[in-house]
């Protein structure tokens, strides 16, 4: 790096080192404005905010959800907005409920708290088994093995009865992973 | 931290390659002419970046293409500007190619040895074009659309294999999906990939055979860093300057309404650096052969081919005695040829009235359809539904075709476009506003062409005897009531524009209602309104304009709750099936001026 070179023997080392340091912010500055402007659009999703948060949703009627405290799975349909696209009335997750003798139901959103898997109901054990880690939850939705990868019980929901016979959801969804209940913003 | 550099250099030998990169012998000292090679190669590290970035939020399909550069250009954050630096990036990539093709022709750069040097400039050259063509088609807009179309349709003229060829381009037999896949992995992956190894190629080849020195040398040598490096960083900073002043002077690169092939699109035009081509086939017409193949294969193939062929064969030309002389007149040819066929093409369109007004429609679409996707979200079946859907967008077009035969719209055709018959039918702008109405009921105008006057109304109906004896005869306080009985009957259309002062005159409408009702006024001895009267076979007056009224009119104006036999020539649209439902509804909605606009969504925004 140190070899005289032409240009050194010329000029005056003094105009060479000005030279060299406006060619090097130069080249700084233009290497570095492309990337910039690809910066902003890069973090774009952070200024996204979920859409869930809304009201409750119609889930079914109490036909078609049997007084036996058996939990059933249902599908959530509400409207989305995916990027550019504004979906009417699709799936966005699903839901057990339970109805028991008194008319009383409740909800657990069916994605397991632990990684994000959807649990399946086990009628025949009596439990809801997380298929990813094996998470066991009981019907209320608390863990039911002290193995559980689970950090959490499975996420209940607010359920609203209106006219006497519609199941209306709270419908959310929860960052998995986490001790506490918190919702996906 | 010099221990982990020493470390470094150890373990990769990087000094050696820095200081081999930065001391190439430049000779006769550092020029400004040189800059060229360097600034395109900061153009395509800047392409690579953007596009990077760009792909990240692009999604290739007919239904998503030009959704996803929507949401960038208007949506997420610096997608208008990224995008912008990529369209304008790519523009000065050519112009820039250009000036380095003349530097190396004037200066004699391409001679012995280094013919395969120039070569892979030349391949470079042809690949930034391909990136060009392939790159204006990925926003799939109406431009994009058509100029790409006429690009993979010359390319069906080539002999023998045309067919098949363009099916290959186009991934299918129409333009789809797969031809926006294909496209998009030429743009993205192929041609940037071949590019990178041309230009390692390219700069290994450079070295190779050192600089070509203008002569007479200036200076002494002198190393690449700093003083050619300082040129060629000066030369990038004046290249991206340019680039992001022209973005931020017209707000990023433009983005029509999406691609629809059902739509002719008369503004197809390719972009400026192929307006030349564009304007050679005119004198090409795929009807007429020479030498036995058609017109268009000369134009489009066979003469551009010459044409690269003759640049191409500079380095050989080259050695012959007047080679160099040769070569610059080839240049020069060339590069005169390219201007004055640009120069052509667009003094052509300037001069040509029916291109600008096409030019002023698709940027009116290409504005709407944005306001349209703000307002309502796009479908899952794409934003051209918007369009579709929207009676702003469609009423005009289905006015000019069904109706502007006979009505007129503000004295045009509903697009804008005069119309060489006397109209004979009520001009129809403002139709059941209070305006529209005084007009009617105006002795002076309901004869006039812009009422009855070109239909058989005009020489005998109770209507024009009833304005023209009646109402022309009126008194002060019968002139006030007409007033109050105009603007109730405009309040039954209850039209969106009127809304404001329906509302303000509730009052004088409630008078107006009792008083049209009235045996006073006449109206109710051949009208019904709001009753059921068997005699009065005129129009029914009840929910008059309204878009129920209007599409049971234009469905049917012959039904007796209109005109009944005393129709005069009007088609019964929907009797006989002239235009479906929604064609109806479309053009109810746009004759009662009831479209989404945006400022009524800003209203109820902030109360």
């Amino acid at each position: 790096m140190h070899d005289p070179s032409p240009t050194e023997a010329t000029n005056p080392p003094r105009r060479n080192f000005l030279k060299q340091t406006i060619t090097a912010i130069l080249s700084a500055v233009v290497g570095i404005v492309p990337g910039l402007a690809g910066l902003l659009v890069i973090f774009d999703p952070i200024k996204r905010k979920s859409a869930a948060p809304g009201g409750a949703l119609l889930v079914t009627r109490f036909a078609g959800l049997p007084a036996d405290g058996v939990p059933r799975r249902f599908q959530v349909f509400a409207d989305r907005v995916d990027a550019w696209n504004t979906y009417k009335n699709i799936a966005v997750g699903a839901v057990y409920l339970r109805r028991g003798q008194d008319n009383h139901v409740t909800a657990l959103n069916a994605s397991c708290p632990h990684a994000g898997c959807s649990v399946s109901y086990s009628g025949e054990k009596g439990h809801y088994l997380c298929p990813c880690h094996d998470s066991l939850f009981s019907l209320d939705g608390t863990i039911a093995n002290t193995s559980s990868p689970s950090p959490r019980a499975l996420d209940a929901l607010e359920v609203e009865v209106r006219n006497e016979n519609e199941v209306w959801v709270k419908f959310r969804n929860f960052q998995p992973g986490h001790k506490e209940k918190l919702p996906v913003v | 931290m010099k221990a982990l550099f020493d470390w470094l250099d150890n373990r990769t030998g990087y000094r050696r390659l820095v200081h081999e990169a930065l001391n190439e012998n430049v000779p006769g000292g550092a020029r400004w002419r040189y800059v060229w090679g360097s600034t395109l190669t900061f153009a395509f590290v800047m392409q690579v970046i953007t596009g990077c970035v760009l792909w990240m939020a692009y999604n290739p399909s007919n239904q998503t293409a030009w959704e996803s550069v929507y949401y960038i250009q208007h949506e997420m954050w610096g997608g208008w500007l990224l995008r912008g630096i990529h369209h304008y990036t790519a523009q000065f990539m050519t112009l820039l190619l250009v000036l380095h093709l003349m530097q190396v022709v004037i200066d004699g750069a391409y001679k012995a040895p280094r013919e395969v040097n120039f070569w892979t400039g030349i391949a470079l050259l042809m690949l930034v074009m391909a990136l060009s063509l392939t790159g204006y088609l990925l926003p799939w807009d109406q431009k994009g659309f058509w100029a790409s179309k006429v690009a993979t349709s010359i390319s069906a003229v080539t002999p023998v294999i045309g067919a098949d060829l363009q099916k290959l381009i186009i991934g299918g037999t129409e333009y789809g999906h797969h031809t926006l896949s294909r496209f998009f992995a030429l743009h993205a992956g192929v041609l940037p990939g071949l590019i990178i190894l041309l230009i390692v190629g390219h700069v290994y080849l450079f070295r190779r055979h050192g600089l070509t020195a203008k002569q007479p040398r200036r200076n002494r040598d002198v190393p690449f860093w700093p003083d050619q490096v300082f040129c060629d960083v000066v030369a990038c900073l004046a290249v991206l300057a340019a680039v992001v002043f022209l973005t931020f002077w017209t707000h990023g690169a433009e983005l029509g309404s999406p691609a629809d092939p059902a739509e002719q699109y008369e503004a197809a035009r390719p972009e400026w650096y192929f307006m030349f081509l564009f304007e050679l086939l005119k004198y090409f017409p795929a009807s007429k052969t020479f030498l036995g193949l058609n017109l268009e294969v000369w134009g489009a193939m066979i003469l551009p081919g010459l044409m690269v062929g003759l640049i191409v064969a500079m380095p050989l030309v080259g050695n012959w005695k007047l080679g160099h002389r040769f070569n610059l007149g080839v240049l020069a040819l060339g590069l005169g040829f390219f201007g004055v066929f640009t120069w052509l093409a667009y003094a052509k369109d300037g001069a040509n009235a029916s291109f600008q007004v096409a030019k002023v429609a698709a940027d009116r679409q290409a504005e709407r359809v944005v306001e349209l996707a703000r307002l309502k979200g796009i479908p899952a079946t794409g934003a051209l539904t918007l369009l579709r859907e929207d009676p702003l967008t469609q009423g005009p077009k289905l006015f000019a075709q069904h109706c502007a035969s006979c009505h007129r719209f503000d004295g045009h055709d509903g697009l804008g476009n005069p119309v060489k018959d006397p109209a004979s039918a009520p001009d129809l702008k403002g139709f059941a506003t209070r305006e529209w109405l005084t007009g009617f009921l105006d002795p002076e105008k309901i004869i006039s062409a812009h009422y009855y006057g070109g239909t058989k109304f005009a020489k005998s109906s109770k209507m024009v005897r009833f304005v023209q004896k009646d109402v022309a005869g009126y008194g002060a306080d019968q002139k006030a009531m007409l007033v109050k009985v105009l603007k109730a009957l405009s309040a039954e259309a209850a039209l969106p524009v009127q809304v404001v002062a329906d509302t303000a005159d509730a009052a004088v409408i409630t008078a107006g209602k009792a008083l049209l009702a009235h045996e006073d006024m006449r109206c109710t001895e051949c009208h019904k309104f709001h009753n059921t009267d068997e005699d009065a076979d005129a129009p029914n007056l009840t929910g008059y304009g309204s878009r129920d009224w209007l599409a049971a009119f234009i469905g049917n104006p012959a039904h007796e709750r209109f005109y009944g036999e005393r129709n005069d020539r009007m088609p019964a649209f929907a009797e006989e099936k002239t235009l479906d439902g929604q064609a109806i509804g479309l053009l109810t909605d746009w004759l009662r001026g009831d479209w989404v606009r945006a400022e009524d969504a800003a209203k109820t925004a902030s109360p």
